[in-house]
């Protein structure tokens, strides 16, 4: 019996945590979106989630397996959270091809060509969001209309209408309309089912609340202090907090794990940039929409974050009575 | 609002499953094996050879250099020899190796149950006893406590907190003590709080231990300078500087000792180690040790003598289980796993731990993936995962920059790493490395 006893270092017991676990958490909070994004968008919304989904995972398989001589960890679940984020990401009606470029950017160059989970930089599904948002201008800013099964170009005030009768949530669509912006690609439609998937994440604690209430009260603040000097329904703080994908943002793409800061303060600072950023595009900026490319900016400075924002160590910070 | 330590925490499962078994003696084998190296500092020097007669409480090694703690016989019959043994550490060291026969105590040894209460004695002459009497930290330390209790010149103790957590999952052999032995844990509190000239104490008890917490509520009253302060249950709560932060909310600076904020914290089974020795004139010759685990038939709490192998107390509980995969002296998370059952139980051993096989094994690290959990729940406030990427590449400057010396070696970041990382097996060779070359400058 002795020699076979296993000797290793201290601690004997672990928690049971993995990085599916984390990963499938985040997939189960997702659902009230893609649930809403199907009624919204019909069969459309479902091709094009599973379809990017599809793309993402044989994307990541082929590259660990064929050129890396890996063995893939498709099943940890990241690469499927990529593929949804991205199909929640672009129009209803875009074109399977364009979005298998999309899948091919965002897990190649975003992803596997820093290594894989955990390394990589930025967002891999915002990165295949804005590489399509740059080379397919036309086809990412065209949105169909929700309800109907078919692409349709062009939104009439009939329709975002008729829309908000059954959609409560469709005041982003009317403010969406206001600011001439996106009304809506496949997972930002419904505030509510975003804020279930927080709500379920932070029971769950695969995420803390730092980086989403930072990020939704800078925006309210700063759009809110705007609005009392100019209270023109563009500078609405109400309307922003809900328009465009600022929650689908904060919630779920600016809290992924490997591009956000590691520290608590270290995410408050990243989450404030990211609302500073996101408020200066949509006012200022070229781009109606400025949240994908807050986080990625964001996600370039987390390293440095990281350097300069250390947890508060134990006997320095806090004051003895 | 129950209080606890500020920074960091985690809540491992509790598995008391000895929880609520009261102590049981268990008998004396034939032949004890006691080693001469039972705690932090120089190994004793043996003072009997071979051949000589011993009682319980003969003397056997004495202590060399003021941090060391003196080892008295744990049984009566005759010298065999002096020779090495494998000891916990998996080396082999110098150990008395000793015939039982009978169980005859040394006279001036009161082994009478009855409760002597007054202690006239002098702040000097306590600490000469515990000395004499060879105690050192119960929880697991097992640092001599006449050091402790002897402050550096120029400071001075406000407080002695009485360390009654037991945060390690499993172990209940503190719990069991405080139960049945509350009264004498008490008298040794006030002992102690004479030893260090403070009239204060404050012992601190997790809220899953709420019966100790009454308990002592309930004789405390009659002990009119120690409070009972209950705590909330989070692990490493044990730990000398989160129970001081959870107690007294303040926080021991970085490579300062508990002295600096007016502390001295005592674990309750050296208190009751210490009623012992200085009203009982008994010296450290047994302890309670939990023997538990999943697959153990009767997990319990057994008073043990000093030397007795580890496998006796083994099959005591039941025997060693099929699916046994490793054996972990002490707790699940600060424990050491062992080679071998048969070494001996030393003033250490808090208890006996049996993992089976299917969580024996580590799992396949996986790429760290930036959670940051182990940042968020380091007690002290490190950085786990850049600490472990600085020991990888040996940057031993940054090291010491980022506070490695300062990791307790709890190890609640290698339990939380969803990702299987060894951060703390990492963090442990860094420290060692940082702490070596800062001796080095010092030099």
């Amino acid at each position: 019996m002795e020699n076979k006893l296993v000797v290793s270092p201290s601690p004997h017991v672990h928690s049971g945590d993995t990085i599916a676990k984390n990963m499938y958490g985040v997939l189960i909070a997702l659902v009230p979106a893609f649930l809403v994004s199907l009624y919204v968008f019909g069969l459309n919304a479902l091709i094009l989630t599973v379809a990017s989904v599809l793309f993402c995972v044989i994307t990541e398989y082929v590259i660990q397996r064929y050129m890396l001589k890996r063995i893939p960890t498709i099943a940890d679940g990241s690469a499927i959270i990529t593929g949804i984020l991205l199909a929640f990401n672009v129009p209803s009606n875009l074109p399977l091809w364009i979005l298998a470029i999309g899948a091919i950017a965002a897990i190649g160059i975003g992803k596997m060509s820093f290594g894989g989970l955990g390394n990589n930089i930025f967002n891999p599904a915002l990165l295949g969001r804005v590489f399509l948002l740059i080379s397919f201008p036309t086809q990412m800013t065209s949105w169909p209309l929700p309800s109907t099964m078919a692409p349709v170009d062009g939104a009439t005030a009939a329709t975002v209408l008729e829309n908000m009768k059954y959609n409560p949530e469709a005041l982003s669509s009317v403010s969406d309309m206001f600011f001439g912006l996106e009304s809506g690609s496949i997972g930002e439609m419904s505030a509510m089912a975003l804020l279930l998937g927080l709500i379920y994440m932070l029971w769950k604690r695969i995420i803390t609340w730092h980086i989403p209430v930072s990020i939704l009260v800078t925006v309210g603040l700063f759009t809110a202090s705007i609005y009392l000097f100019d209270p023109s329904p563009a500078n609405n703080p109400l309307i922003h907090l809900l328009s465009g994908g600022l929650l689908l943002g904060a919630i779920f793409m600016a809290t992924d794990y490997a591009t956000s800061p590691l520290s608590k303060n270290g995410m408050l600072i990243y989450g404030v940039g990211i609302g500073v950023v996101t408020v200066c595009i949509r006012l200022w900026g070229a781009y109606p929409e400025g949240v994908s490319f807050a986080i990625l900016l964001m996600n370039a400075l987390t390293p440095l974050i990281n350097m300069y924002v250390k947890p508060k160590r134990f006997g320095e910070v806090v004051k003895n009575v | 609002m129950l209080k606890t330590f500020r920074i960091g925490g985690i809540h491992p499962k509790e598995n008391k499953l000895s929880a609520g078994k009261s102590i049981e003696s268990i008998p004396i084998p034939s032949e004890v094996i006691v080693p001469l190296a039972q705690h932090i500092g120089a190994p004793c020097q043996p003072v009997v050879k071979r051949g000589d007669p011993v009682k319980v409480g003969t003397l056997l090694g004495k202590s060399v250099g003021f941090v060391s703690a003196n080892i008295h016989s744990p049984v009566s019959g005759k010298v065999k020899k002096i020779d090495k043994a494998y000891d916990s550490s998996g080396y082999k060291r110098d150990c008395v190796f000793i015939n039982v026969e009978n169980d005859e105590w040394d006279e001036s040894i009161d082994t009478t149950a009855a409760l002597v209460r007054d202690c006239s004695l002098t702040s000097k002459e306590i600490i000469d006893k515990i000395f004499a009497a060879g105690i050192v930290g119960m929880g697991g330390a097992t640092f001599p406590t006449h050091v402790k209790l002897t402050p550096p010149p120029g400071t001075k103790a406000e407080v002695l907190i009485i360390n009654g957590v037991e945060c390690e999952p499993y172990l209940t052999a503190d719990h069991t003590l405080m139960m049945e032995k509350t009264e004498e844990i008490l008298v040794g509190i006030e002992i102690l709080m004479k030893a260090v000239n403070v009239n204060r104490a404050v012992i601190g008890i997790e809220n899953n231990k709420r019966d100790a917490i009454d308990k002592f509520k309930q004789f405390a009253k009659s002990y009119p300078t120690i409070e009972v302060q209950s705590l909330k249950v989070q692990y490493p709560q044990g730990g000398e500087k989160q129970l001081i932060d959870a107690v007294l909310r303040r926080q021991v600076p970085s490579g300062a000792l508990p002295i600096s904020v007016g502390a001295v914290v005592q674990n309750v089974g050296t208190a009751f180690a210490v009623y012992e020795a200085v009203q009982k004139n008994k010296p450290l010759v047994e302890r309670v040790v939990t023997v538990t685990g999943k697959h153990v038939a009767n997990p319990c709490n057994v008073l043990s003598r000093i030397g007795v192998p580890l496998t006796d107390l083994i099959d005591y509980a039941g025997g060693l289980p099929e699916t046994t995969g490793k054996v972990v002296s002490g707790g699940p998370m600060m424990g050491k796993a062992i080679a071998r059952i048969d070494i001996p139980v030393t003033k250490g051993t808090s208890g006996v731990l049996i993992i089976p096989t299917l969580e024996a094994r580590r799992k396949l690290m996986k790429d760290c993936i930036k959670c940051g959990k182990c940042v968020n729940i380091c007690p002290m406030g490190l950085n786990p995962t850049t600490l472990m990427t600085l020991t990888e590449y040996e940057v031993w400057e940054k090291a010491e920059k980022e506070k490695i010396t300062d990791c307790i070696e709890c190890g609640s970041c290698s339990y939380t790493c969803p990702s299987d990382r060894p951060l703390l097996d990492y963090i442990r060779l860094g420290k060692g490395k940082v702490m070596g070359i800062m001796r080095a400058r010092k030099n």
